[in-house]
């Protein structure tokens, strides 16, 4: 914009010059070459005036005529004026003048005004003869207008100078001069006004004809070279001696451009923004870190409270617990005194209602325990097949009454001492076998161990064989029996005949026990079992299957009224089998029945068992059966194989038969077998086997074959049934009527009644105690002892072997009660007494015996009589047995010693040496 | 699962005071004592043992005050006390007991103080200890019931 704005500066400037070129033009011509002259000043005024708007940047022309000083006085007079200088003064002599004769009426006050006197004119006249080119001066306060302005001066030649003439030439051929001045300010303005539509921008020029001292020609000097340039652009004016320049300015400081604001306003905002961000990120994440601070304290706040729940519950229960024993305690002895009928029924009910609330609160102090995580396990070798007797055995009243099967079976490869905790496993088992029994009516309960490799193996099988297991199911339910242990339909197939002997099927051949132990031992040391109860029950419904463990949760309220019971020993026992590391589940089918299953890792007891008989659980089982053989005739496969693996815990070897017959067919096929180890000595027979009338021809067959001493001896017949109430109904046909559930301990001690197996290694433990009794039974005894403690104790040991007892706690008091004649059979006499002593009183009283006896010596022989010598046995009671202690009581007339606390055995030997004695000197 | 529970803890309870010796084998026996006809035997006895073991003990302390250096006289105090120990099976205290015997055979008046400190110390734990055991039984209820089946 600058730039186009001096372009057209220069180009209005370059046509303002080129007329005054004309101008001078027409002036030599009509002013010169006419004579007269052709131009007067009317006609250069009127000329100039009509063409002034061809010279728009010139405010006015005038033209001065070259006058040399001979020439002014003709001059002057001719015009009739004097010139006058540029001060309007009378012009001084020079040698050449250059008054102005025609002016434009714009510029008439320059009119007869010498031009030579001004001092920039007069250069500029000399200048522009000397190039015959316009010329300008330098910007000057101009006379008329005090403007400041420029003067064009251009030289009027007279006709006919060559175009290349001479400096010299020039000079001589000039006639005068053609003169306008640029009044920059009003001219220049105008037509740079119309450009400078933008206020801000300030537009000088300058002649910068001396480049380090530029005048300003036009525009406020500018204030300080502070304000840049926005533009710089050179005129040319057509003069060439001198330069010009148009320098373009913002008015102010250039505003600075956007950018400069935005980009740093944006990186500002950006920054801002990030910061913000940051900050916010920060107070968010302090936030955050604060509320998760706050969170965790309310946690571990929850989690005490929970804990303390569960403490408070454990304290509680166990307050509770305490003063409810003492109701107990004192209900059982109420019981126990004379009371009439109602009052007994009161305190039972009491009794029974304490015992449920007993329960309830050990089921909740268990499971404070366990929430509270102070429930340890612990860590006891035990006998599960003998754990798994037991806990079926609590069951056996109920399962009698309700005539339902219940039985268990461990299978071979479990071990048969694991380490574990024998209570907490018992406590899972009672639980789910409590509800199994509660819950079925008919059918069976059967509780099965192995080892959960086996029942995964066995699980697979059952997915393959889904279809099949379908088929078959459907098959055997056509026959209106299902194969399972009692022929009820269970929930879950695993324990049918058909997935059960798999279990069976490879521990067919009895493993050694020692190579069994050696395989355990490559094994892990871990076992872990799968335990399942399966019954035959009511089932839980549906909608209550997914609840089923959590506490106090029944299937439905009903449940408690018909069943009885608070819901808690379910998430008892999951609680208990996580603890052991397994886990608890079920499967279900309303009216059909459920199967509990629950895993437990437990570790193998390396040791050997028989080293820890004392605390091992199990009573031992007699092995007096080994080698038995049995037959065993039970329709149903899944039953016969767990009173088989009853039976082959003792040892007895058992084959299995489908009925009666088969089983005789056996028998008969016994004869040639002539040594006794090898004859079968037990039939057993299920219940539901045995048809009165049919069988008992069979039987009868069995007597005959006797007769006709085919058979050695008739084996046993052992009748198997599930109610008490069946018993006394057969009891008449068989040798003995066994109930179930059996285990092995019942069978065995049934067993040992019917074969008279004699137990020797039992016989020699029971043998000392009751000879002992037999010894000292109704005998009185005395014991001297002036301790308290030792008495009591003493005493009581000897009551237990039914002697009578008496005490005194002083030789002295001994002596007086042995006095002749006295009723007691034998005296234990401390040794160390006050006062006196054991020894002195022995003397004291064999003395009194002799004089006693001295007397009834004499009474004898005069009566004739026959006299027995009475002699008081004295054992001393004695801690420090030594040899001379020993020696002490010999001397002082004692018969023994025993040493003080009491140890059956030494008691024993001594009482046993002092009955030898006595009959010795009795004969 | 009735009284199982705190007859299991009263079991491991005597098991650890067997571990730690303060009973010995004499103590079963003693519990082996104890029948229908006198179901409280051992209660009986071991009251009967901290009865007369205080009043003993409160002897020889006397003892020890009013005939120092009498070797004899505490020997035979504490042969007392020692029988006391042994017949219901405190095996650390009728330990202590020994000790101090052994100090008197040795004429050695500071064993004999110090092995008495000791048997006061055991005494008054093993009192303790009993007691909390004895309660535990009290809670546990009689033996029978321990066993019974409960649904």
């Amino acid at each position: 914009m600058c730039e186009e704005r001096a372009r057209m500066l220069q180009e209005q400037f370059g046509v303002t010059v080129n007329h005054v070129r004309a101008l001078a033009i027409l002036i030599s011509t009509f002013h010169f070459q006419k004579v007269p002259s052709a131009i007067d000043q009317d006609t250069f005024a009127t000329y100039t005036a009509r063409t002034s708007f061809e010279r728009p940047v010139l405010n006015g022309v005038a033209y001065a005529q070259r006058i040399f000083h001979h020439e002014r006085e003709m001059f002057e007079s001719q015009q009739g004026w004097i010139m006058k200088t540029m001060k309007r003064e009378a012009a001084p002599p020079q040698d050449e003048y250059a008054p102005v004769i025609f002016s434009q009426d714009t510029v008439s006050y320059l009119s007869r005004i010498d031009m030579m006197s001004g001092e920039e004119d007069r250069e500029n006249i000399i200048r522009a003869r000397a190039t015959g080119k316009a010329v300008l001066t330098n910007p000057f306060r101009l006379l008329g207008s005090n403007h400041l302005g420029v003067v064009l001066t251009f030289a009027v030649y007279r006709p006919g100078l060559a175009a290349d003439a001479s400096v010299e030439e020039r000079v001589e051929a000039t006639a005068g001069y053609l003169g306008g001045a640029f009044d920059v300010e009003s001219l220049v303005e105008n037509l740079l006004s119309k450009l400078a539509g933008n206020q801000d921008i300030v537009v000088n020029v300058y002649d910068v004809t001396n480049a380090s001292e530029p005048m300003v020609m036009y525009g406020p000097q500018s204030p300080d070279g502070k304000v840049p340039l926005l533009h710089v652009s050179t005129l040319d004016f057509g003069d060439p001696f001198r330069r010009h320049e148009m320098r373009c300015r913002y008015k102010q400081k250039p505003p600075l451009p956007w950018s400069a604001i935005t980009n740093p306003l944006g990186a500002f905002v950006i920054w801002m923004l990030v910061g913000y961000i940051i900050c916010a990120a920060w107070t968010r994440y302090d936030k955050v870190s604060e509320d998760c601070r706050k969170m965790e304290e309310l946690k571990t706040q929850a989690e005490a409270a929970d804990v303390a729940k569960s403490q408070f519950l454990a304290t509680v229960s166990h307050e509770i617990r305490t003063p409810m024993n003492g109701v107990l305690g004192m209900l059982d002895m109420l019981l126990g005194t004379d009371l009439t009928m109602t009052q007994k029924d009161y305190a039972q009910t009491a009794q029974m209602c304490g015992r449920a609330l007993i329960t309830l609160i050990n089921d909740v102090l268990d499971r404070a325990k366990i929430e509270a995580g102070k429930l340890e396990l612990e860590a006891v070798p035990f006998d599960l097949r003998s754990l798994m007797d037991d806990v079926i055995s609590l069951f056996s009243s109920k399962s009698r009454e309700k005539c339902i099967e219940l039985a268990v079976f461990v299978c071979d490869d479990v071990p048969k001492v694991v380490i574990g905790d024998p209570w907490r496993f018992r406590q899972i088992l009672t639980n789910l076998v409590g509800n199994a029994v509660k819950f079925t009516e008919r059918g069976h309960v059967f509780v099965r161990v192995c080892l959960a490799e086996n029942s995964k193996v066995e699980a697979n099988k059952v997915l393959n064989g889904t279809m099949n297991g379908k088929d078959g199911k459907v098959d055997t339910a056509a026959n209106g029996a299902f194969n399972t242990l009692s022929g009820f339909q269970a929930a879950d197939e695993r324990n049918n005949w058909d997935y059960f002997k798999l279990l069976l099927s490879d521990k067919e051949l009895p493993m050694d026990e020692a190579e069994c132990e050696k395989s355990y031992q490559n094994d892990c040391d871990c076992v872990t079992l799968m335990i399942s109860i399966e019954d035959t029950g009511v089932g839980i419904p549906l909608h209550a299957q997914d609840r089923v463990f959590t506490p106090f949760m029944q299937a439905d309220s009903s449940t408690s009224r018909n069943y009885g019971g608070t819901g808690i020993g379910l998430s008892i026992s999951k609680c208990l089998a996580e603890l052991m590391g397994g886990h608890i589940s079920f499967t279900s089918r309303p009216f059909v029945g459920s199967t509990f299953t629950f895993s437990a890792v437990l570790k193998r007891s390396c040791k050997d068992t028989s080293s820890d008989s004392k605390r091992s659980l199990s009573e031992a089982l007699p092995t007096a059966f080994k080698g038995m053989k049995a037959i065993l005739v039970d329709g149903r496969p899944v039953r016969g194989a767990v009173t088989r693996y009853h039976l082959n815990r003792l040892g007895i070897i058992v084959q299995v038969v489908n009925s009666l017959s088969i089983g005789l067919q056996t028998l008969s096929g016994q004869n040639g077998v002539k040594e006794s180890r090898e004859k079968l000595s037990m039939l057993f027979i299920e219940s539901d086997i045995w048809r009165p009338e049919t069988d008992n021809l069979l039987l009868n067959r069995l007597n005959e074959l006797k007769n006709n001493s085919q058979v050695h001896e008739v084996p046993k017949l052992v009748l198997l049934v599930t109610s008490e109430a069946d018993k006394d109904r057969y009891g008449s046909t068989f040798d003995i009527v066994m109930c179930k559930p059996i285990r092995a301990s019942t069978i065995a001690s049934c067993l040992q009644q019917l074969l008279k197996v004699v137990m020797p290694e039992r016989k020699e433990n029971e043998n000392r105690p009751s000879f002992l009794r037999s010894l000292l039974i109704g005998k009185n005894i005395l014991i001297v002892d002036d301790n308290k403690v030792n008495l009591r104790v003493a005493a009581a040991a000897l009551k237990k072997y039914g002697a009578k007892v008496h005490c005194v706690d002083s030789g002295k008091d001994a002596v007086c009660l042995l006095q002749q004649p006295h009723c007691f059979d034998a005296c234990f006499m401390d040794v160390q007494m006050p006062e006196m002593d054991g020894f002195e009183a022995t003397r004291q009283i064999r003395q009194m015996e002799a004089k006693a006896n001295e007397e009834r010596k004499t009474l004898a022989s005069m009566e004739g009589s026959t006299f027995v010598e009475s002699h008081l046995p004295i054992l001393a009671m004695t801690a420090d047995v030594i040899q001379a202690t020993y020696e002490e009581c010999i001397k002082s007339g004692m018969d023994g010693y025993v040493s003080k606390p009491f140890d059956e055995e030494q008691l024993y030997q001594a009482v046993s040496r002092l009955v030898v004695g006595t009959t010795e000197s009795a004969v | 699962m009735d009284y199982s529970n705190l007859r299991r803890q009263a079991a491991s309870m005597k098991k650890s005071l067997f571990d730690q010796g303060y009973l010995d084998e004499q103590f079963c026996q003693v519990e082996d004592l104890q029948d229908e006809a006198s179901p409280n035997f051992v209660e009986e006895v071991v009251t009967l043992f901290f009865k007369d073991s205080g009043r003993l003990m409160s002897n020889i302390e006397q003892a020890l005050e009013k005939y120092p250096r009498d070797f004899s006289r505490w020997d035979a105090y504490m042969q007392q006390l020692k029988g006391s120990c042994s017949s219901i099976g405190a095996s650390r205290m009728k330990n202590e007991c020994m000790s101090f015997r052994d100090s008197c055979g040795q004429g050695n008046v500071e064993g004999c103080m110090r092995s008495f400190q000791k048997v006061k110390r055991e005494h008054a734990v093993l009192r303790q200890k009993l007691e909390s055991y004895f309660q535990l039984l009290r809670q546990a209820g009689p033996a029978g019931a321990a066993t019974r089946p409960v649904m």
